[in-house]
């Protein structure tokens, strides 16, 4: 039983060996009680059926794998995007505990983000103490130019102030009157992840903006500025200041967590790595405009950006896809004036021919969806222009109005009139659609390939390969430092795509001398 | 238009501050006030005499019918009341489960988002629950919400305890921020001397008694009605009682950081208008057997 040094097993294979399956088979006879193989399997049949459906969809109390993550999550991405700045959660360690080691198993990279460890006796009696010690010792320790602070379950129930908090953790001298401490309430038990990041830009908004407004005039800068919302994809940060450069456009992105979770491998740990500077969010109600790429997710973004800066917003759909990337160029172009140049012009041509190249592999493949709301809503988008059938779209936050919204993407197009649309709903709601509707893909995170382990349990051609694109994948190694957004972010999930759907007519058509006279070596 | 005031109740348990901001409001409406009452208290009880009803349906329990706050429209949870008056309930849990202060949290930014601080309004009264048991209750006097705080108390012990508490409170939120404390209410119990004892009260917290309220059976029939006095009957004394009040509220100014005494203060204060003897130590802790053996 016991490993060879000089040969160390994983425990696939290690367990497989005949020591081990026995011994987890006396474990199973003889300790777990477990009910007999044909029941299990009967009930594993049970819930792949319609009837099964049915009953999952009615289901009200209980969410089985949410497809979204909390509030406080997104704040800390939120404020990892501005230079030398501190996230910092006040509520209990485990909670920050989690965020790091989320954020850790995507980026693969350290996260830097404290919390002031709320315990029995705070909760009792408020957290206003640990506050003052917290961000004294955060900002003794970590030297942030910035600490931004959000909240946990914890400290929103028992209804602890921040703005208080912090006020009388100045006043008292714990940090400095002036030491920028923008904050945000971020209750788990509202919304999602994507409200989070827009509760705490909001908070960065209002804390370097609000009170500073006589002297703004919009367009006096000559920039524009652009609102991430919660982005895991390091490309899109990247691709958009490449077109504004080849544009000449002079912007801003605001929150730009590029740099802090991609710091290279030479011996220097960063702590904190590029991002916006409090320059820029200073200058912010200056500029032509905001532009928020993701704007179902930005809600109260938006509401600040048009109150207090006085910009339009303009209404645009996340930049996914040939169409949305078209009109996001071209609003830009209108609002700055400057053309678009022949370097994006060119690149839109090569994306055009390469989803000619692979339309005869594409078309008419059925694609269901799940993912936060602006993604699953550009990622439907994309899919219809490539001929790709969808058949749902899930998202577990999006309001009626972006139901409706993507109904009308989906009816536009001839590939999405079967399609249905899913809100409220989590990943166990996705299985059943996956048993149900067969598509022959699904796109989504880590998460799926418990479902596509469990449609391949029901036999080989009820399999639905998982296409990994979305927030997170652990599972994959650097995919978070690709791109989804403009052209270049077509190329690379229509990349992704057709050679999932190649690998996969290679897996079903490698049989010597039953299937392999399709097994092509030109696809 | 006039800066919105927004103004929070607060006072010990049974003390009559739902009666008593209802009369308010109502006379507040009747001089051409446009107002609105926000209940923070779980019973739900803030409204009942504006709107005639038993108990207004409130934004938490209709939030959980529904689902979610998300699936509330403002229209759902915003009644309209005696004389324009607005009526909104927090409402919460049965006693003995769930979080009630999260419940004033939730409703107080569900109706801020939904956007029910009108332009129009002069006025939001918050009546909330006896005792700000936890920050949930202390919610209306965060930053940009209320800043004058109104303790109603009577000429009791316990009442007076209570205000003194709260003027506790009120420092800890007025140091960091614009919340201050705008005056008692004294409900009368008929103790004796009780407009000068709460008059004193109030000279030590640094504030002043607002307006004496006599006590008056008229109350309890126009509650029966489930109404204010001033609309049930408005020509009786115990409305212009409230008229008068309402009038003082509306021009008070008086808005200071609270002084606080200390527990032995208020005990000597107690005892010097003979509302509490003075304890004699040396029968602390002995039983009646041995009081008598002595």
């Amino acid at each position: 039983m016991s490993q060879d040094v000089e040969n160390i097993q994983m425990s696939y294979p290690l367990f497989r060996s005949d020591e081990y399956k026995d011994n987890i088979a006396n474990k199973q006879a003889l300790y777990e009680e477990r009910h007999p193989q044909d029941k299990i399997e009967e009930v594993f049949q049970w819930t792949t059926t319609e009837e099964y459906q049915k009953l999952n969809f009615e289901r009200e109390a209980l969410t089985v794998n949410p497809a979204k993550a909390c509030q406080p999550l997104g704040a800390v991405l939120c404020a990892l995007g501005f230079e030398k700045t501190l996230p910092y959660v006040h509520g209990s360690q485990g909670c920050v505990a989690y965020f790091r080691s989320y954020f850790n198993r995507h980026f693969k990279e350290p996260i830097s983000c404290v919390s002031d460890s709320m315990t029995e006796d705070a909760a009792v009696f408020g957290g206003q103490k640990n506050m003052m010690a917290g961000l004294e010792n955060a900002k003794a320790l970590y030297k942030p130019d910035i600490i931004a602070v959000s909240t946990t379950c914890m400290a929103e129930v028992i209804g602890d102030d921040l703005n208080a908090f912090i006020n009388n953790s100045k006043k008292e001298g714990y940090i400095d009157q002036d030491y920028p401490v923008p904050f945000a309430h971020t209750p788990s038990f509202v919304g999602s992840h994507t409200t989070g990041w827009d509760n705490m830009f909001e908070g960065m908004g209002r804390y370097f903006t609000l009170n500073y407004m006589e002297d703004k005039v919009v367009g006096s800068n000559n920039k524009i500025n652009f609102v991430p919302g919660f982005e895991t994809y390091l490309g899109n940060f990247r691709v958009i200041s490449r077109m504004m450069k080849e544009m000449d456009v002079e912007f801003s992105l605001l929150s730009d967590p590029s740099e802090v979770l991609d710091t290279p491998a030479d011996g220097e740990f960063r702590m904190y790595s590029g991002g916006t500077t409090q320059a820029e969010i200073k200058d912010a109600p200056n500029a032509i405009t905001t532009v928020l790429l993701q704007p179902w997710q930005l809600e109260k973004t938006k509401k600040l950006v048009q109150d207090t800066w006085h910009h339009k917003a303009p209404k645009l759909e996340i930049p996914m896809g040939l169409e949305w990337t078209d009109k996001f160029l071209m609003e830009i172009s209108e609002l700055t004036g400057k053309p678009i140049p022949k370097s994006l012009e060119i690149e839109r041509g090569r994306y055009v021919d390469m989803i000619t190249d692979s339309h005869a592999w594409l078309y008419g493949k059925k694609i269901a969806l799940y993912g936060d709301a602006d993604f699953a809503l550009g990622m439907t988008k994309f899919l219809l222009e490539l001929g790709v059938e969808v058949t749902d779209v899930l998202v577990n936050h999006a309001n009626k109005r972006w139901k409706k919204a993507c109904e009308e993407v989906l009816n536009a197009s001839p590939y999405g009139k079967t399609a249905t649309v899913h809100i409220g709903c989590d990943l166990w709601h996705f299985r059943s659609l996956m048993f149900t509707n067969k598509p022959d893909f699904m796109i989504g995170n880590s998460y799926a390939k418990f479902i596509q382990r469990d449609t391949l349990h029901k036999g080989k051609e009820f399999e639905v390969p998982l296409i990994r694109l979305g927030f997170p994948i652990f599972d994959r190694h650097h995919l978070h430092r690709m791109t989804t957004l403009g052209y270049e972010g077509g190329m690379y999930m229509l990349t992704t795509l057709v050679n999932a759907v190649l690998e996969r007519l290679d897996d079903d058509t490698r049989g010597m001398g039953t299937t392999d006279y399709n097994y092509d070596l030109i696809r | 238009m006039a800066k919105l005031r927004q103004c929070a109740i607060y006072g010990k348990g049974g003390i009559g501050k739902s009666t008593t901001t209802q009369n308010l409001v109502a006379a507040l409406a009747e001089q051409g006030h446009k107002v609105m009452i926000v209940g923070c208290d779980p019973k739900a009880d803030s409204t009942r005499l504006i709107l005639h009803a038993k108990a207004q349906n409130s934004i938490m329990q209709m939030a959980s019918d529904a689902g979610s706050v998300e699936d509330l429209e403002l229209e759902d949870v915003l009644k309209v009341g005696y004389k324009d008056i607005k009526c909104v309930e927090s409402g919460g849990p049965e006693p003995g489960v769930g979080c009630a202060g999260r419940g004033v949290i939730t409703a107080i930014n569900f109706l801020e988002e939904e956007g029910a601080y009108t332009d129009d309004l002069d006025f939001v009264f918050y009546d909330v629950l006896g005792d700000v048991v936890c920050g949930g209750f202390a919610m209306p006097i965060r930053e940009n919400k209320a800043q004058e705080i109104y303790i109603v108390c009577s000429g009791e012990m316990m009442a007076m305890y209570a205000a003194n508490n709260i003027a506790k409170g009120i420092v800890k939120y007025a140091n960091s921020g614009s919340v201050r404390l705008a005056g008692l209410i004294c409900n009368s119990r008929q103790c004796a001397r009780e407009d000068e004892l709460i008059m004193e009260l109030a000279a030590r917290l640094g504030t002043t008694m607002i307006h004496f309220v006599p006590r008056d059976n008229v109350v309890q029939r126009a509650e029966i009605r489930r109404m204010t006095v001033i609309e049930y009957e408005p020509t009786a004394k115990q409305a212009d009682e409230y008229r008068d009040l309402a009038r003082k509220i509306n021009e008070n100014r008086n808005w200071v950081i609270p002084t606080p005494i200390t527990m032995d203060e208020l005990e000597d204060l107690l005892m010097e208008f003979g509302v509490m003897e003075e304890v004699d130590e040396s029968i602390v802790g002995k039983t009646a057997a041995a009081e008598v053996a002595a």
